[in-house]
């Protein structure tokens, strides 16, 4: 395992809710990465973002992690969750609320 | 061929979609990249009912459509594309 993959390994198994993104949770440099932002601050959760614009060898790790070519990618308890697409479909349907709530992750109801 | 026919051809192909919309949203993205100025084909939307996504997850259809598009994002360079996937009789907003 390369020191990246190792990188993102302990990322997504140390913190519960980990958004590797485009810029930070207060200033996102992406509007897909900022809207999965406005969801996870919508319903409240703790979440760890990272920001994969500070390495080059980090933006193509995520990739090669996950096998999935865009960002941003939300991980929750070590599992990958989906994109930005899948997060707020998720969402609009009530999913991502009680998908939280099976992880035992607090989320307000939306 | 343009990127965004290479797109349809290759998902018309391997999908058999019931409805297909390639949409080039690129001007929506115009200067937020040195690079983008909008004409080009750096964004895509890519709206599409098959019979193929029948009984997969939301991340099996978006892989099935990433791996049929892995050239134009790693070779064309295509740098966003949103995918909303759906089976036959399935909800959809357009």
């Amino acid at each position: 395992m390369t020191a990246i993959s190792q990188f993102i390994e302990n990322e997504v198994k140390s913190n519960d809710v980990v958004l590797f993104m485009k810029g930070t949770p207060g200033f996102p440099q992406c509007g897909f990465s900022g809207q999965v932002v406005q969801i996870l601050d919508y319903l409240g959760v703790d979440y760890k973002g990272v920001n994969i614009l500070t390495s080059d060898e980090l933006r193509q790790g995520i990739k090669d992690y996950s096998q999935w070519p865009t960002i941003p990618q939300l991980y929750v308890k070590g599992e990958f969750v989906g994109g930005c697409d899948i997060i707020r479909e998720m969402f609009q349907a009530g999913e991502l609320q009680t998908f939280f709530g099976e992880k035992g992750i607090a989320a307000r109801a939306a | 061929m343009s990127i965004q026919e290479k797109i349809e051809s290759k998902l018309t192909q391997a999908l058999q979609p019931e409805r297909l919309a390639v949409i080039n949203e690129s001007h929506l993205h115009a200067g937020h990249q040195p690079s983008f100025n909008g004409s080009g084909e750096t964004h895509f939307r890519v709206r599409v009912v098959s019979a193929k996504f029948d009984g997969l997850s939301r991340i099996e259809r978006h892989r099935m459509v990433n791996e049929l598009l892995e050239n134009e994002l790693a070779v064309d360079k295509v740098h966003a594309l949103a995918i909303e996937p759906a089976a036959p009789g399935e909800a959809t907003r357009w």
